[in-house]
């Protein structure tokens, strides 16, 4: 309680063994956390923004006692999370994306009042707490409804409530609004600043792979990607130290894939490339205007032709491109299982 | 935490728990169906071939009550030693770990409610059976009787808690457990006849299952002189085992659950949907 920091890591790592079904004795090592380390001060919204498989489920999993680090530490609420999990536990919830949990034949409130059974809360209370909470995320004309007739946005609207109305101190998110429609997704977002508004001393770490999500909400985010943390900080921050180098956008026409030829050019220091159907649209981090020249020249040369170009605000996703050093979309490797 | 609020969290988490059971499992009508008609066709089916071959009516009664005892049976084995691995599937497992209440208290309320909810299906049976077949009931010693049939349930469904542990570390092949187990526990377990019948080796093996001796002192207790001779061990001795295994199947379900828990932070696979 004391603690001032909320969350707190030391070079976290987590290596999963996993034995390959058909050849039992080959084992094989994913190293989903390698040495993470960061804290969040009480009362902060902190992001974990990387890619599928950058270790954000393996993080979160950790500091809500479902695993165990492979080495390293990590405190919730000034607690070691590996010695004393039950202690941690009175202190955090969980919510996840994608999540069905509950039971099919109770409806939205009685699944609701059940789950804060488990958290020891008086029923009346409880019973507040939920209907209030359901009018917030704009679910009260489904209280009665028994959940296997509600749709996934109405789901996770429910768990959502779930994992607030406990208010509890330290509250991890894993990508919650994973699956769910635009109109749905800003609702929830809204939610929690309003709720983060509302309750000052309440800590929330939320992960996801929305950029626009991370810049939106948190007041700091650590990029990470096949767990290491990659760059950490305010995003405005992260956005500034970009200012120095242009982001350019061009669209091309009349190629399919400009990466070999955009390899030739020297000192393209980043680059990321999105396929459309008459175009590609490639987004580069260029170190100054002398290079863009060159890349012109390539392009045109290797038969493309230059339908636009627009230098731009550098966002969270250039930032993330240019400390990961390949796009967002583009498979790195470690695909999430 | 103070110890007043962990056990007001613990008595809390149990009736929640139970409340999907008690409330829940009711609004589905299709179990009058599989739950109440399809045993006692199964009763049925026992009645006719012991009418058939002239048995004393007795028998009757033997095959009412084992009609209702094998529904908590399947209770067990469908609700209780399945169940983790069902809420591993939906996503409720890792709720009920990062929730700060006791997970005994998460399956405590599990049993609670299936007894409840196999009460309602088990007194159905009963009168339903004793009705239809006119079965000849003496209860000699209510108190005692209640005795038995409550230190059975205990046993019973320790044994249901401490198996949904051990289930959840067989993953995918539990399923394939319960259906093995099913069938030859409704028959050592002398379901539709005195467990004797099958001689005293094979009664001894099945007493591992609370039901068998369960039954076999329910029966004596009911039809008092018709057991003098069909009956495996003396209620009381059978009463004394039941207790003893009540108390032993427990405390391995504690342990169970305290093992699955590390390992499965550990491992990090346990309780993960599909693994
Ligand atoms: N239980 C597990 N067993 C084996 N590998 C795992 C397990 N959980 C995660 N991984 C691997 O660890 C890496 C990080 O996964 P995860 O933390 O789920 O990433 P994210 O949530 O960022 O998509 C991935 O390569 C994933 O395949
Ligand atoms: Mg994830």
């Amino acid at each position: 309680m004391s603690s001032e920091l909320a969350i707190r890591t030391e070079d976290l790592r987590r290596v999963f063994r996993t034995r390959k079904r058909e050849a039992k004795k080959q084992k094989r090592e994913v190293v989903a956390l390698d040495g993470i380390a960061f804290e969040v001060p009480r009362g902060e919204l902190f992001g974990v923004l990387g890619p599928n498989g950058a270790g954000k489920t393996t993080t979160i999993k950790i500091l809500a006692t479902l695993l165990t680090p492979t080495s390293g530490h990590a405190w919730v609420a000034g607690i070691d999370v590996a010695t004393d999990p039950k202690a941690v536990r009175h202190h955090i919830g969980m919510v996840s994306g994608g999540e069905t949990s509950g039971y099919g034949l109770l409806t939205v409130e009685e699944n609701l009042w059940m789950f804060s059974q488990f958290y020891g809360m008086e029923t009346r209370a409880a019973r507040a707490r939920i209907r209030e909470l359901l009018a917030v995320v704009g679910l009260s004309d489904r209280a009665k409804t028994k959940i296997y007739h509600l749709s996934t946005g109405m789901r996770q609207k429910m768990n959502f409530v779930r994992g607030f109305l406990t208010e509890p101190e330290i509250l991890f998110l894993d990508e919650p609004t994973l699956g769910l429609d635009v109109q749905t997704a800003r609702t929830l977002r809204g939610f929690v600043s309003n709720w983060l508004r509302e309750h000052p001393d309440r800590t929330i770490l939320l992960t996801t792979h929305a950029m626009h999500e991370a810049d939106e909400l948190c007041e700091r985010v650590a990029i990470i990607d096949r767990g290491r943390i990659l760059a950490c900080g305010a995003p405005s921050n992260l956005k500034r130290d970009l200012k120095h180098e242009d982001v350019v956008r061009l669209r091309i026409g009349g190629l399919e894939d400009v990466r070999p030829i955009v390899a030739t050019v020297p000192s393209v220091s980043r680059f990321s490339q999105t396929a459309h159907d008459d175009c590609v649209e490639v987004d580069v981090i260029l170190a100054n205007d002398a290079v863009l020249t060159g890349l012109l020249a390539a392009v045109e040369a290797g038969g493309g032709t230059l339908l636009s170009l627009e230098k731009r605000a550098p966002t969270l996703e250039d930032v993330f491109l240019d400390v990961v050093g390949h796009g967002f979309e583009e498979p790195n490797g470690g695909g999430a299982s | 935490m103070s110890g007043r609020s962990t056990w007001t969290t613990f008595w809390r988490t149990v009736c929640g728990r139970a409340y999907p059971r008690v409330i829940g499992a009711q609004r589905e009508r299709s179990w009058v169906f599989f739950e109440i008609l399809l045993p006692l066709l199964q009763v049925t089916a026992y009645v006719f071939i012991y009418r058939a071959i002239q048995a004393p009516p007795e028998f009757l009664g033997f095959v009412v009550l084992g009609g209702a005892m094998s529904a908590y049976w399947l209770n067990v084995l469908w609700s209780m030693a399945s169940q983790l691995y069902w809420e591993k599937e939906t996503g409720n497992l890792e709720l009920y770990i990062v929730a700060p209440t006791s997970r005994m208290a998460i399956l405590l309320g599990m049993a609670l409610g299936g007894m409840f909810q196999t009460t309602l299906r088990a007194v159905a049976i009963i009168t339903i059976g004793s009705l239809l077949f006119r079965v000849p009931m003496t209860v000699t010693n209510v108190p005692v009787l209640l005795g038995v049939f409550l230190t059975t349930l205990v046993a019973l469904y320790g044994l249901g808690m401490m198996l949904s542990s051990l289930f959840l570390l067989f993953g995918r092949e539990a399923w394939h457990f319960s259906n093995l187990l099913q069938e030859p526990v409704s028959l050592v377990s002398g379901f539709y006849f005195p467990v004797r019948a099958l001689g005293q080796v094979i009664a001894a093996a099945a007493s591992a299952l609370p039901i068998t001796l369960g039954l076999d002192a329910m029966r004596q207790l009911l039809f008092p002189s018709m057991m003098e001779n069909l009956r495996f061990l003396s209620a009381d001795v059978e009463l004394g085992i039941l207790a003893g295994s009540a108390v032993l199947f427990l405390v391995l379900a504690h342990r169970a659950l305290a093992h699955f828990e590390k390992l499965a932070r550990r491992e990090g696979r346990l309780t993960v949907r599909g693994q």
